[in-house]
């Protein structure tokens, strides 16, 4: 038996209400709000915040992980390898980004159900639309991770019944590499051919599960950037009534790449034990795929329920917006920082990506970053890993400083002492800078510092532990 | 193991100094040349008489290339050092021990620096390749955690002790407008400094050093031999460095209200001076402001004030001019800028001027009696620091003489 060993969504800590694009442009926006990624995530870290939540609920460990995107931070380089590293993954599970297409999201998803092995898939997207614009409002930036594999790996939470796809060479939804945003054909026309498709899908879906009647599917998600399409395919797949999943437009937005796992972490949340969950994903043609929740999801805590996530959101002005995604806004007037030297994150890689100090074995000091000799004691090379990203810290001191360079002035600099030993000064994120209070809890979270010289500075800051997040479990 | 010093065998007999300032018309060659012509007219020395040269600079030349050849130096040895900001006294304490051991007979320290070609505002970056998981924040940043950290170990209401520090800031430019070599000459109020904005955690730009290109020099020989070249010499009484691990970055019982790098070196350097009650022994001391926390805590690292006591020290005017036990008198980092291989140096300058009665009037330091004073001298932030210490006299202790 073979299907979903453990899932989590991530969705970033910023909200932008959408009536302020309105306020700002006097028309456009719309209502409710959409998520948007800091200025330091891109789709690899918050696919890496996807995946950590998954691993983290389960014992099971991936044979490899894939990764996909619309919105690639690197291309011919491959971006599983950072979440790979940050996961602290051995070297031999492998790590493959299927990119490019919004399909590839949904397409990685059934290959793993479809395939064999325990593979790890992940999917993230930024999504960004020209100011004003319907894509801009109605987009949302998130990832998700779904843990696949058999049931002899590890309890499935939901167990894999069949799929199908439709395949339409349409000129759709697309873009021209290098382009910042993306084009669609006129929406009737997209419904025009993705309904029918989808329908075609579903129905071979249901056969290929053994599903005679789609009143039989419980909760059915159907999503895709093409609305009226998305509308048309809910229409004719005949879903039942209230079995149809939130597609969270009013509140992250639709994260087009990763939506359809998302949107599954989100079913599966909600799901008890023996109810059937589509996915109906509407991509130059149509992926569609069944699965049936088993006995583990009434026993499942996620880590960081999706809900608590999209609830502990923090406003997000317009302006703050744009800046980071589009305009040019004066920087402080330091130069910008040097591109980090690949040989020396190589070094250290479980430094720079996992986040893992050093534990002195005879006098238990945590050292960050790792040391050989240490400071306490003097012993040499007599230290083992101490893995930090898990573990819970306090502000000892912070300070803002409005001089240093950053993407986003000002820089919150905060001293933390972790649990169980171990200092830090470590930059804040996804927090106000009159948030900040000596005590406040803390935890690790891995982000983009800069980019420079075409080289991603990865590594890792420390953002407050919010309500149900997942920060405060350990 | 001991640090034993070399207090008495080393003199000062020569020095010189650049003025202070963006220097758009001068570079590092000139400020070179200008500071060493200056120390030799000082010493009333040539360029020949001297056997071994040690070149601070952070930044601005490697190697002592970048000091022979502007001097055109022949046939002799020129060493660049450099240890963060306590660059221009780390080449001091080279110059001193060289000729200390007996190696040479006679040496000069020189420390420069060009900050202003950069293009940017503040200090430059030091350009190592590294991993990109070193701290993004600058200096300001890193010693603006001190305030709230001694506020909340001390009881300190946070407003009156933001206020204490801006009276440093102010006292310091009060002695800088009564030097021409400084690079800010206005005087300004502690009140106004208070209702700037902040850059960094509570502190205004008025809080931070300036940024300023300069130079420095001493000449130093053999305490036995200085008369021949000086009436007035100024002698090497301690001179002790203590670099710090890092500790305070990586240990949670640090906790930013003092810099134990300081307090050590200012131990060692008393030992070998023979201090043992600076703020009653010291006629001055020029300490290193770079951000007006970082004065106020060095005032009791130095054990001129009990802990937790400074701020109070500061607003009773302990440190002013006219006080106690003045400090900065020339204006310090904050009036001068801080061109970090020569802010060492510029520190002893000031010694060299007030302990041998050649300040001008309008900042001479009252007449107490007192011979010694101290140049304290700093690189790096709280948690991990390379800490300066430096006494000097005008007196030769009794058996010495």
């Amino acid at each position: 038996m073979r299907g979903v060993i453990s899932a989590a969504g991530y969705v970033p800590h910023h909200r932008l209400d959408r009536s302020e694009i309105a306020g700002f442009f006097g028309a456009g926006g719309g209502v409710g709000t959409r998520a948007v990624a800091s200025y330091d995530e891109d789709t690899t870290t918050m696919g890496q915040a996807a995946a950590d939540l998954a691993l983290r609920s389960t014992d099971v460990e991936p044979a490899a992980v894939w990764f996909a995107t619309s919105a690639p931070a690197y291309l011919e380089k491959t971006n599983a390898a950072a979440i790979h590293a940050a996961l602290r993954l051995d070297p031999a599970v492998d790590a493959l980004d299927l990119g490019g297409a919004i399909r590839s999201g949904i397409g990685a998803l059934r290959t793993a159900l479809a395939g064999c092995g325990t593979t790890l898939v992940v999917a993230s997207d930024t999504r960004d639309g020209r100011p004003a614009g319907a894509d801009e409002a109605s987009a949302g930036d998130g990832a998700a991770a779904v843990l696949v594999g058999d049931d002899s790996d590890g309890p499935l939470l939901a167990e894999y019944l069949g799929g199908a796809c439709r395949t339409v060479e349409i000129t759709e939804r697309r873009r021209i590499p290098g382009g910042t945003r993306s084009r669609s054909w006129e929406e009737r026309f997209g419904a025009h051919v993705l309904g029918p498709a989808a329908l075609e899908a579903w129905q071979a879906s249901l056969a290929d599960s053994g599903i005679g009647d789609a009143d039989d599917v419980d909760r059915v998600v159907v999503t895709g950037l093409n609305t009226r399409a998305v509308a048309a395919a809910a229409k004719a797949i005949g879903a039942k009534p209230g079995g149809i999943v939130d597609p969270l437009v009013s509140t992250v937005g639709n994260t087009a790449t990763a939506h359809p796992a998302l949107l599954l972490c989100a079913a599966l949340e909600q799901a008890r034990p023996g109810e059937t969950i589509a996915l109906v994903a509407l991509a130059d043609g149509a992926e569609t795929l069944i699965l049936r929740a088993s006995e583990a999801v009434s026993e499942r805590r996620p880590v960081a329920p999706l809900e608590a996530q999209i609830a502990a959101g923090g406003a997000l002005s317009y302006g703050r917006f744009l800046a980071w995604r589009m305009l040019d806004v004066e920087p402080p007037n330091r130069p910008t920082p040097d591109r980090p030297s690949s040989p020396a994150a190589l070094r250290r890689l479980d430094w720079k990506y996992g986040f893992a100090g050093s534990r002195d074995r005879s006098s238990e000091m945590v050292h960050l970053p790792p040391a050989r000799v240490s400071q306490k004691g003097g012993a040499a090379d007599d230290m083992d890993a101490a893995p930090m990203a898990h573990t819970v810290g306090t502000v000892a001191s912070y300070t803002v400083d409005r001089l240093a360079y950053s993407p986003s002035p000002p820089v919150v600099l905060a001293v933390v002492d972790f649990d169980r030993g171990g200092r830090m000064p470590l930059e804040l994120t996804d927090v106000e800078a009159d948030e900040v209070h000596v005590g406040m809890r803390v935890v690790p979270t891995f982000r983009r510092l800069y980019t420079s010289d075409e080289i991603h500075n990865y590594f890792w800051k420390a953002r407050p532990v919010r309500p149900g997040d997942g920060g405060a479990t350990q | 193991m001991s640090s034993h010093g070399i207090c008495d065998r080393v003199a000062v007999i020569g020095m010189g100094c650049t003025p202070f300032a963006e220097h758009w018309d001068l570079g590092i060659d000139d400020l070179i040349i200008d500071a060493a012509h200056s120390a030799y007219c000082s010493a009333g020395i040539a360029q020949h008489d001297i056997d071994a040269f040690w070149f601070g600079t952070a930044q601005s030349a490697a190697s002592g290339l970048g000091m022979a050849g502007p001097l055109k130096i022949q046939g002799k040895p020129v060493t660049r050092v450099e240890n963060y900001c306590a660059t221009g006294s780390e080449a001091l304490r080279q110059a001193c021990y060289a000729v200390a051991s007996g190696a040479y007979d006679i040496a000069m320290a020189l420390g420069a620096e060009k900050v202003k070609d950069g293009g940017y505002q503040g200090l430059n970056a030091f350009p190592i390749p590294t991993d990109g998981t070193q701290r993004t924040v600058g200096a300001a940043a890193m010693f603006s955690l001190m305030l709230p950290a001694y506020a909340d170990r001390y009881g300190v209401d946070r407003d009156e002790l933001r206020y204490a520090a801006a009276r440093i800031a102010s006292k310091n430019h009060h002695n800088g407008a009564r030097n021409p070599l400084a690079q800010f000459r206005r005087e300004v109020s502690a009140e106004r400094i208070c209702e700037m904005p902040a850059v960094a955690g509570q502190l205004s730009v008025f809080d931070c050093a300036g940024v300023a290109d300069g130079a420095a020099a001493a000449i130093v020989c053999r305490a036995s031999e200085a008369h021949r070249w000086c009436a007035d010499p100024l002698y090497v009484k301690g001179l002790s460095v203590v670099t710090g691990t890092g500790a305070g970055s990586l240990d949670p019982d640090y906790d930013y209200t003092t810099m134990p790098e300081c307090v050590l070196a200012a131990a060692d350097a008393y030992a070998q001076a023979g201090v043992t009650d600076p703020r009653s022994q010291l006629a001055l001391a020029e300490v290193h402001d770079c951000f007006t926390p970082t004065e106020m805590v060095l005032m009791e690292d130095l054990g001129f004030s009990e802990r937790g006591t400074a701020w109070r020290d500061v607003l009773d005017g302990v440190f002013d001019l006219d006080g106690e036990l003045p400090v900065n008198t020339d204006g310090g980092l904050k009036s001068f800028g801080h061109p970090v291989g020569a802010s060492g140096l510029r520190m002893l300058y000031e010694l060299w001027l007030q302990l041998r009665g050649e300040a001008p009037t309008e900042r001479r330091i009252p007449d107490t009696g007192r011979t010694l004073g101290l140049t304290h001298n700093l690189g790096g932030y709280p948690g991990e620091i390379v800490s300066f210490v430096g006494v000097f006299g005008t007196e030769l202790d009794a058996e010495q003489r």
